[in-house]
């Protein structure tokens, strides 16, 4: 009685043994470390680290050690100045091809990396870093394209020569014609630029409404918030963080995780900047239809604008800073199409003025009838107005006083100061945001807090462990010993699942660990006294072995079962803190289910089954 | 080693025991109610947006100083207290609408080192009023469907009578556990929100066991009471929900003085749970169900084919 077949207990040893495993890469600690990406985000190969590695040792630094981790260079330094001056070397060798990130990485030997093991990664609040939550704001995402659309029917009314005005308000372009023949007419030439769109006739009979279908906003929505994710993305690599997050969050959300950023306030500009330019050309004679009065940045002078944009910055394909002439400067290079577009514009311009608008969106808290609201305001300014002056066939340059010639695809804009240049530049690199987005929630944790907070979390294990393990000892005597053991392999346990599933271990999920140690218990506490019960009751040793376990069983699942749903609703619905606490909470329950029932049993089993036994120390 | 005799028999649910130990829930349940109308919560600046710095001086930090030097900086509604040690400050504001976190932030930091001291910014949280909100409901609906869920499953399991004892218990817990920080004053955040659903877990643990053995005791105390057989298994299950109690204690306890100030409510609200609970399911949940008339009928599951009956010797 009470013996487990051979393959039960082989079984039960094999997980152990992977969950060391698993749970091993957490043992070895961290180390300084540069790690190295393609600006592209091709993977690189190993030719490709032997080049950086070259490069960092004519630096005279001889890295600690270097490979490959998901097509990124990882170069591992003994100290944090090789670090430092490495990541510099490189940083100021690969500016334009590589995203060079300075981090801590684990110092794990080269056979747990061949095994594609790592240790847990740690959450924000243990590892220090920033996280923000954006809003993207999708009210401006269907405002804009309706825009578009104004410009584009009115453009394609006067081309077809029909008399026309259109007007633009709550998302509604409204159409007024003259003529039941020019509304057929226009209307044939609005499907025809969009078949999707909703195009009604106005109950004047005299013109057209067009809006947008609740299929195409949701589309437009959706497009709106990938857009701003790759753009977002885009941004943060080129600040240089390693294992930056971007990801998004219900409808409209989303949550930007950067380990390892202090200073939020220079990130805040480059994730929530919107800054962009448009080119138009200047209404001299400032009453054209649509033209409108642009102020000036600075000391620049305002202009009136015509309502054609000529180019703007979602066709800007390449932007550096740099100086020109003295004058900190934004070099430009835009798409073929732009280029096109810029090309004809200006041939046809010669000696006449255009201007550079810079574009930026703002949230404003305004106070109305006593209620704070939100309000998106959009500033325009003109940063430089240059008159196109003749005719160059390679030399495309504007300055802030001239534009010297036809230009196509590159050229330089000033008028910035250098920081601002400097951001423009990596804005317009990086792509523009399809809708602008705002800060909802941000919060900073220090590296020092961090620390604290992995310090006192794994001495809390640490203390809180031991007193149980000594209280089940002297409690259950060898029975006790024996739960011990489970209760130490459901340490290993959890943290080889942490380990493996790359869930990020927070601080209240070192909470949940602490809790499940105490919990963990739990189900060996029902066995053992359910056995002595049975022991009171008469019964034999091994069957009242037997039978306790038997009989706990069915109280254990329930229990369990139970306690997993509250921790399932607690995942599901909860965020940040919350979320690290169930898992912690979720795996730990089933982990101890296994160490409790099966675990202990096959201990139990190989110690005192199948044979005589007068009492059973429990 | 023994803390609780073999065989035990304490009538815990006698009609007077009971009779007190309800009114005993019951005060406990209108007192944190009282509160919570009245006093209502230290809400975290998770449910009421806001900032928050968490700051380390070099040398023990002089509150009424920074007060004022915040005060007079533009920041009237600020609170300064001390957290943890003598050198760490923790800093409180509203949402501030209308200005650039960022200038907030430099402002902030640059009053709070108006004495040239180095100051180690551990900390800074700024969360709009509209997230706080947000997750003031989800922590709300997830207590909500969490208790609907275990009602359900413990229906499914045992019977609706029992749903019933479960969840008053758990509500009893979690009203409780809720109405200490309310009298107290301690700050509730979203780790305490995770807390009282922990102990909603714990304490139905406890609860779930004892009903185990109470489904178990009716069958096998043919004949006896409901009142008796709950009884008996409330004895039973006494050294186990005691051991267990103390050994969640214990681990909670280390928690609470060793895992730092940020996780003290939610161990403080887990210690607070983990006793409620263990008191509510040997008394709460049964009197609960003894009170919707539970009994033995109620657990037999109807035969569905009528003729085997007639099988039967």
């Amino acid at each position: 009685m009470n013996n487990y077949p051979w393959w039960l207990n082989t079984l039960v040893l094999v997980i152990l043994m992977a969950a060391c495993l698993l749970a091993l890469p957490n043992i070895y600690g961290s180390v300084e470390a540069v790690q190295i990406a393609d600006a592209d985000g091709t993977a690189y190969g190993a030719a490709k680290r032997e080049e950086f590695v070259r490069v960092v040792e004519s630096a005279g630094i001889t890295p600690e050690a270097s490979y490959l981790h998901d097509g990124r260079v990882v170069i591992r330094f003994e100290s944090t100045a090789d670090q430092e001056t490495a990541g510099e070397r490189l940083r100021s060798q690969y500016s334009r091809q590589a995203n060079v990130a300075t981090t801590l990485t684990p110092k794990l030997p080269k056979w747990v990396r061949d095994l594609g093991l790592s240790p847990m990664s740690l959450g924000l609040d243990l590892r220090g870093g920033v996280y923000v939550l954006l809003e993207v704001d999708m009210n401006t995402a269907i405002e804009s394209r309706m825009a578009l659309y104004e410009q584009d029917f009115d453009e394609r009314l006067r081309e077809a020569k029909i008399r026309h005005r259109v007007d633009l308000t709550d998302r509604v372009v409204t159409i007024r014609l003259t003529g039941a023949a020019d509304v057929q007419a226009a209307r044939a030439i609005i499907e025809r630029a969009d078949p999707d769109v909703l195009v009604l006739d106005g109950e004047d009979g005299q013109s057209l409404t067009v809006r947008m279908t609740e299929t195409q906003i949701k589309d437009r929505q959706d497009f709106a918030i990938e857009q701003n994710l790759t753009t977002l993305r885009n941004r943060v690599n080129q600040l240089g963080v390693a294992e930056p997050l971007v990801q998004r969050q219900g409808v409209d959300r989303i949550v930007v995780q950067l380990p390892g950023v202090q200073d939020p306030n220079q990130l805040n500009k480059i994730l929530t900047a919107t800054a962009t330019l448009e080119f138009r050309l200047v209404d001299q004679s400032g009453d054209e239809p649509g033209s409108r009065r642009y102020p000036g940045r600075g000391a620049e002078d305002a202009q009136v604008l015509k309502r054609q944009v000529i180019a703007s910055g979602d066709q800007i394909i390449d932007a550096k800073s740099g100086f020109s002439e003295g004058q900190p400067a934004v070099f430009i290079t835009l798409d073929s199409a732009g280029g096109e577009r810029m090309l004809q514009t200006t041939m046809e311009n010669l000696n006449k003025p255009m201007s550079s608008v810079f574009i930026e969106t703002r949230r404003e808290t305004v106070m109305r009838n006593g209620v704070e609201e939100q309000r998106t305001v959009k500033i325009e300014e003109v940063i430089n107005t240059a008159t196109i002056r003749g005719v160059f066939k390679n030399e495309e340059v504007i300055n802030t006083a001239t534009i010297r010639g036809v230009f196509k695809n590159s050229f330089q804009i000033t008028g910035l100061t250098p920081i601002e240049a400097r951001d423009l530049a990596l804005l317009l690199r990086a792509g523009a945001l399809a809708a602008p987005v705002y800060k909802i929630d941000e919060r900073t944790i220090g590296p020092s807090l961090g620390q604290d907070n992995i310090d006192r979390g794994f001495n809390a294990i640490k203390i809180g462990f031991l007193a149980v393990i000594i209280f089940m000892a002297i409690y259950y005597k060898a029975f006790g010993l024996i739960a011990n053991v489970a209760l130490f392999s459901n340490l290993i346990f959890i943290v080889a699942m942490l380990s493996f599933l790359q869930a990020s271990l927070t601080l209240p999920g070192i909470a949940g660990i602490v809790l499940t140690v105490g919990m963990a218990v739990d189900a060996n506490v029902l066995i053992f006294e359910r056995i002595r019960e049975e022991i009171t009751a008469g019964a034999s040793p091994q069957n009242a072995i037997h039978s306790g376990y038997e009989k706990a069983l069915s109280s254990i699942t329930d229990a369990n079962i139970t306690t997993l749903i509250a921790a399932i609703v607690l995942f599901g619905v909860g965020t940040g803190p919350i979320k690290g606490f169930a898992i912690t909470l979720m795996l730990g329950i089933i982990t101890s289910m296994f160490t409790a029932i099966v675990g202990t049993r096959a201990i139990v089993n190989l110690v005192f089954g199948g044979r005589k036994l007068a009492s059973i120390p429990v | 080693m023994k803390l609780i005799a073999d065989k035990t028999n304490i009538d815990f649910l006698g009609a007077r025991r009971r009779k007190v130990a309800l009114a005993i829930s019951a005060l406990l349940v209108v007192v944190s109610l009282v509160s919570l109308a009245t006093r209502g919560l230290e809400f975290g600046i998770d449910f009421t947006g806001g900032i928050l710095l968490e700051v380390g001086y070099p040398e023990a930090a002089n509150l009424d100083e920074i007060r004022s030097n915040l005060n007079s900086a533009g920041f009237p509604d600020v609170q300064v207290q001390r957290f943890g040690r003598d050198t760490d400050v923790l800093v409180r504001l509203p949402p501030q609408p209308g200005n650039e976190a960022s200038e907030v932030r430099e402002t902030l930091q640059r009053t709070l080192q108006a004495n040239g001291e180095t100051i180690d910014l551990r900390r800074v949280e700024f969360v709009s009023a509209q997230v706080g909100s947000e997750l003031a409901e989800r922590g709300a609906l997830a207590l909500v469907i969490a208790l609907l869920m275990i009602f359900v499953y413990v229906m499914v399991r045992f019977q609706w009578k029992f749903s019933a004892g479960a969840v008053a218990a758990l509500a009893h817990d979690a009203i409780v556990t809720v109405g200490f920080f309310s009298i107290f004053g301690l700050p509730f955040d979203l780790t305490v929100v995770a807390a009282v659903l922990a102990v909603i877990g714990y304490s139905l643990n406890d609860t779930v066991v004892a009903f185990d053995r109470i489904r178990e005791n009716f069958f096998a105390l043919r004949g006896v009471s409901a009142e008796l057989a709950m009884n008996v298994s409330i004895n039973e299950m006494l050294a186990r929900t005691l051991i267990t109690g103390l050994t969640t204690l214990l681990v909670l306890v280390a928690l609470l003085t060793l895992g730092g100030e940020s996780i003290a409510p939610f161990s403080i609200a887990l210690i607070v749970g983990v006793i409620v609970g263990t008191y509510s399911s040997i008394y709460t949940a049964s009197a609960t169900a003894l009170a919707l008339d539970v009994n033995a009928q109620d657990l037999i599951e109807p035969i569905k084919d009528p003729s085997l009956i007639d099988d039967l010797p």
